[in-house]
Formats: C-alpha cells, structure tokens, sequence
C-alpha cells in the first residue's frame, strides 16, 4: 500500500481522487496464529503494531467485536500528558509521550498530535505546594514541567476568573507544556493502516465468546467468525475485561467497571490555547481543531457497563466549567456520551503475564487510557514477544495488590470509583 | 436514576452514595487469613448484568441500603436495608 506524502495528495487530485486504497485489508480469520489479540482499540492495534515493528512478529491477528475504534479510543477527550508523581507513572508515561512526539512520522499517519500545554490549577497553597512537588518529580524524572502564577494563567487563558473573591480562588498552577491533545480515531486508524501494512490481520464484527484450553493453557479463542488457535492469545479490552476474563473462568480481578461521561460544545472562535484542568473538582478542558470546547469531569461514581451515564454528573461538570470561565455560561452543549472505565485498586494500569498460562493482560486504565496507547502497546508487545515484562511495565503486574506494593497516585486506597 | 428507599420512597441518586460492591464477604474480624483479607480488600466480580451494592442515603434518612442494580442498563429491581449484609449469615431485611 502506498505511502501517504504531500506529493501522494497532489497526484491523486491530479486523477480525481480516484486511486485511493482502503487503508486496510478485511481478510477473514486463519485457522491459527502466532499471538491472537482480543480487543480493536486503540491499545490493541498498538500492541499488534510494535508486535510487528519491534520483534519480528507478524502472525498477528487482532479481534474487534464491533468495528475497530468502537470503543474507547474514540470516546475520551483526546488529552495526552506524563504529568505523573509516582516514579514508575511517570516513567511510562513519559515514554508514552516520546512515543507520541514522533508517532505522524513513524506511522505515515498524522495523529494530529499538538502539543498545547496541559495547565493544571490550583486554588489552595496546600494545592500549589503538592503541584511543585510533583513538577519536580517529573523534571527529575526527565519531563517537563513549569510552576505558574494567576499573572501568568490570566495571559495564557484570558477568560479564566482569577479574581481573589472567586468562590475557589486560584493560587497557581502547574503547566506541562509537552502535553497536549491528539485527534483519537486518527491514533486508531493510523496503528490500525500500519500494522496492518506489516501483515497483522485486523478482524472486525469478530466477537470472543469463549477460551479454548487445554487443560489450564489458553490455546485460543471461539468467536462468531469460529475457532481461531494461537500461541499465545493476548487481552486488551479495557471496560470490558471483567467480561472477558470471565470467558477464561478468570471470576475476580482488582478492576470495577466505570462509567465516565465526556462532552462536545458548539463550535467557538479559538479561544482555549491548550488543556486546562480545575482542580476544586474535577474538569478537564480543550477546544478541538473544529472549535468545540471537549471537556469531562469525574465518574458517575457507580459501577456500570451501560455506555451512558446520568444527569447530575451532567450538571456538575457544567456547574464547574462555567466556574472556570464565567463567559462560557451561554455556550450550548452539542454531544455527550459515556464510556466504560476499567478502574483498577490503585489508580495504576496491569500490563503482564498471565494470568492463565499462554495469555496475557492489559487492563486498568482508569481514566488515563488514551495518552498510554503507544507505551501500553509498546510495552505489551514486548511482554508477548519474550514471556517478561519490560523495566517500564514491570510493576504494573497483577499480583501487586495481593502483595502489597501498589502504585497508588493519588493515595485513595481499593476505592477505585475514586482513581 | 431513582432509587426507592425502605424509608423515604423514590428519590434522585444524586441524594445517595455508591458504597460499593456487596457481593465480597468481610472476613470474621478476628481472621489473621491475609489472603481471604486481600481477596476482600481488592478483587471484585465486576458482574455485567444484575449487581448487588451497598449505598447510603447520605441526603436523607442516612440508612445504609443494599440496592441490586443491572450494571447493562441501570434498571433497579431491589432495595433493602444493609443490616449485616455483607458478613457471614447476614440477614436482609426489608422492612422499617
């Protein structure tokens, strides 16, 4: 399949747009595989990228039950940051952002990744200081990482309410100004095109419904397209895990099942230069290149599978984006949606080994699925490919928690509703 | 979302808090068994379908509720009261 290339878009306007390719193949399921991967998002095309681009491994097939990008790759908002305080959080993260930084050029598809600045505020000295606690934990670590004052918020986001008689005045903030946001089905559609150029079979409407074990091995899966054997069979379903796993007999895992909404305005003039997050509750806020403000707030707080949630988390999250920005009170919401959370016990993701012999488990995102896709990928491909994890995936295993060495960011404890 | 409380009859979510899954049993409180401890502490059924919960009416009559909810569709089809539920030989009850 050819490259895509400034004289690749010429050419073809040149004959009218008519030579252009599906960006992959739809072959049908082979009897057997070298690694099957269960899940089409974004984590699973990843992994079965850097499979291929990384180890050698092309024998690939990666099974979507609806179409690929149905999930949550294409229902965050899009905010990709390594703004971390635990060592091994920021380590992978940062990764992940390196891995981002280049990831247009190492796909030939542009991701559209813009590296806008991710600020977060703060409205409490206590606040400010466990910020500049944290942003030296990322400089340390090797991200970057700038303190700001409400002088200096004000002349990046001009219409923010830093006024002292505030109802949550703003004391600073913390500015990442490598973070920034990336178009989400682009990431999809770009590892999607480009394992699937390294001869990975990308399977859609192909759902898991079953294990094939040999005794305690996992030697495959039964699906609607039929049995398909592999090797090692690898899953990557995020919200959808505990369904999953409970096709393996895997009856209980440290993951609940969330729902979190996410929200698109009407279009607007420019006028949010990068992310910005609140932080007397919880908000998070950018305006897409199509000049819709896309923002999101916390969990509707109860476990659910239901790709919806309900109308008070709708009002809160309102109530403090117009906080926020006062002049924002008039604007009218376009869209929203919801999308299932695999929140885990500690706030920190699983990328391991296991847990039945010949499969392996990603999972427990939480909120924070969308930036890890290339490190989680690249990560996971790794662990496949040599049956151990990487130093960077190392301590997300699954047994950690029975173990007693969490990774717990924000210091919540087993309250996963609260990561 | 409504949920019919025992005491106060049907009121908006928003006057309840989630307590979490009740399908885990606590262990007898004199139990030195770490694993059915952890096991208690971190592993969850995450059921896809009819899921048994604990939630508080924190903006009412504060009872501590069992409420068994289809996590697919968010429909209610049970709220008793939480009285011993979740340990071992627990009896619900139903009524004030």
């Amino acid at each position: 399949m050819a490259e895509y290339s400034a004289l690749a878009i010429l050419k073809n306007a040149l004959t009218g747009n008519r030579d252009w390719k599906p960006a992959w193949r739809k072959p049908d399921p082979k009897p057997s595989y070298d690694v099957i991967i269960v899940g089409g998002g974004g984590h699973g095309l990843s992994t079965a990228y850097y499979l291929a681009k990384e180890h050698g491994i092309t024998n690939v097939a990666v099974l979507e039950k609806g179409y690929l990008g149905s999930g949550n790759v294409g229902r965050n908002t899009t905010i990709v940051r390594s703004n971390y305080l635990l060592p091994e959080n920021i380590r992978f993260y940062e990764h992940s952002l390196k891995l981002w930084e280049n990831l247009s050029h190492d796909l030939n598809y542009n991701v559209m990744f813009s590296q806008r600045g991710i600020l977060n505020l703060a409205h409490t000295p206590a606040q400010l200081d466990e910020y500049a606690r944290r942003g030296n934990a990322m400089i340390h670590e090797g991200a970057d990482a700038v303190l700001l004052t409400p002088k200096e918020i004000a002349r990046l986001y001009p219409g923010i309410d830093i006024s002292p008689n505030a109802r949550f005045p703003i004391v600073g903030g913390l500015l990442q100004p490598r973070a920034g946001t990336a178009r989400h089905d682009a990431v999809a559609w770009g590892y999607a095109r480009a394992a699937d150029r390294r001869g990975v079979d990308l399977i859609e409407n192909c759902e898991v419904t079953g294990f094939i074990k040999e005794g305690e091995r996992v030697v495959g899966v039964r699906t609607t397209r039929g049995e398909i054997r592999a090797r090692k069979v690898a899953v990557a379903v995020a919200g959808s895990t505990g369904r999953v796993m409970k096709l393996a007999g895997v009856e209980r895992l440290p993951i609940e099942s969330h729902v979190l909404q996410a929200f698109v305005s009407e279009s607007l003039k420019p006028i949010l230069p990068g992310v910005v997050t609140w932080g007397a509750g919880h908000l998070y806020v950018s305006q897409s290149d199509k000049g819709g403000l896309v923002f999101g707030g916390a969990l509707d707080f109860y476990n659910s599978y239901a790709q919806r949630g309900n109308l008070p988390v709708v009002e809160e999250v309102m109530s403090e984006l117009v906080a926020m920005f006062p002049g924002l009170a008039k604007v009218r919401l376009l869209r929203s949606w919801g999308g299932i959370m695999d929140m885990s016990m500690d706030g920190s993701p699983v990328i391991t080994t296991g847990p039945l012999p010949g499969m392996y488990l990603n999972c427990g995102w939480c909120y924070g699925g969308f930036k890890a896709t290339p490190a989680s990928g690249w990560c996971f491909a790794w662990t496949i490919a040599r049956n151990a994890p990487h130093d960077l995936n190392a301590a997300f295993t699954l047994d950690r928690f029975h173990r007693g060495i969490l990774i717990d960011e924000k210091g919540q404890g087993a309250t996963p509703k609260l990561h | 979302m409504l949920i019919t409380c025992p005491y106060c009859g049907p009121r908006d979510s928003s006057e309840f808090s989630y307590q979490g899954d009740a399908n885990r049993t606590r262990p007898d409180r004199l139990s030195t068994d770490t694993a059915a401890w952890n096991a208690y502490v971190y592993d969850r059924v995450n059921t896809a379908g009819e899921h048994r919960e604990f939630w508080q009416h924190t903006g009412g009559c504060r009872a501590h509720l069992v409420v068994v909810r289809n996590t697919l569709t968010h429909r209610i089809s049970s709220v008793a009261f939480a009285r011993n539920a979740g340990q071992s030989g627990a009896v619900e009850e139903t009524g004030p």
